[in-house]
């Protein structure tokens, strides 16, 4: 069986449980993932299979990717991506994959690229405390020092300073899988989830 | 966004009445105490409901022992058993923050006529 499946965040809301907690849920709309191509051991060297995520019209798929379609006669993906399985026998290209593959209390695993932050200060970036904003201070968000003076004479590879920030890989650990509908292809995850809506998200059960 | 308003609004309880601030309630709360659950009511005037879906959530008022005291109650919430409207009030704005600076006879409210 697969564990990992691709999808889209949706959005957040809250969910109450039976005990009368209100918790917070990120949903996701999981799937369907169509099987495109099987890659086994003998021809690749690995098994597993490339899936395609989200209905793409055919004009918009470039002339190179089209032939990586080419077995499924005519259906095209906006997301193409593999998912390692144990044997890639069992799959047939063109089965879907549906998020019944998920049931309320898995652990899950999701991945995702973090909202971009663009260029930030150390405060956001590293969590520096700051200075002070009142009693007549003048340096507030600054990284004050970056390092001593004559030796070393130069400032150390890895120092934590502003820049770039976000639009990165992230990855969330042990999050629980609270509410689960094949039928609607959505599931919600208890907590946050990286990413903005409507991106790209790996959810993989643990 | 349809997608999330549909699975909010099934959290959604659909059996609290409808009230509005000014009016005073009764809000029987559920409360666990280890393994025993009871039925707490607490009375008090609505000063504020706020909007949102699963998220509402409206304030109640009231003076005990003469201190004043407020709960914010989710409106969704299973931890509330059912919500009485003992007297609706006639208020002319939505939220009775000056409620919390008014005690005695002044801090009353007319009742609605209906």
């Amino acid at each position: 069986m697969v564990k990992k499946l691709f999808g889209k965040k949706i959005g957040m809301t809250r969910y109450f449980l039976e005990e009368g907690d209100s918790v917070p849920v990120t949903v996701v709309r999981v799937g369907p993932c169509v099987v495109v191509r099987k890659k086994t051991l003998e021809k690749d060297g690995y098994e597993a299979i490339q899936v395609g995520f989200e209905a793409q019209k055919e004009s918009r798929v470039n002339k190179p990717l089209r032939g990586q379609f080419k077995a499924l006669g005519g259906r095209y993906f906006k997301h193409l991506r593999e998912i390692e399985v144990e044997s890639s026998e069992e799959f047939e290209v063109g089965q879907e994959i549906r998020a019944d593959i998920f049931s309320i209390g898995d652990i899950v695993c999701v991945r995702a690229r973090s909202k971009g932050r663009g260029f930030a200060g150390v405060i956001k970036r590293w969590g520096f405390s700051g200075g002070k904003d009142t009693h007549g201070c003048r340096s507030h968000r600054v990284p004050g020092s970056i390092g001593a003076s004559a030796t070393p004479s130069r400032v150390f590879k890895g120092k934590k300073l502003p820049g770039h920030m976000g639009t990165e890989q992230t990855t969330v650990k042990n999050l629980k899988v609270l509410d689960v509908r094949p039928e609607m292809d959505l599931i919600a995850i208890k907590g946050a989830v990286p990413g903005s809506r409507n991106s790209l998200v790996e959810i993989s059960k643990v | 966004m349809d997608v999330l308003e549909n699975l909010e609004k099934e959290q959604m309880r659909l059996d609290i009445p409808y009230f509005k601030p000014g009016d005073t309630v009764r809000v029987h709360a559920k409360i666990k105490e280890g393994e025993k659950e009871r039925i707490q009511v607490f009375q008090g005037v609505v000063i504020r409901k706020r909007k949102g879906k699963t998220g509402a959530t409206f304030t109640v008022r009231k003076v005990s022992y003469g201190i004043g005291v407020e709960r914010i109650f989710p409106l969704h919430s299973p931890n509330i058993d059912k919500i009485e409207v003992v007297t609706r009030g006639k208020v002319r704005r939505s939220r009775l923050y000056y409620l919390r600076n008014l005690r005695g006879k002044a801090a009353r409210i007319k009742e609605k006529r209906i």
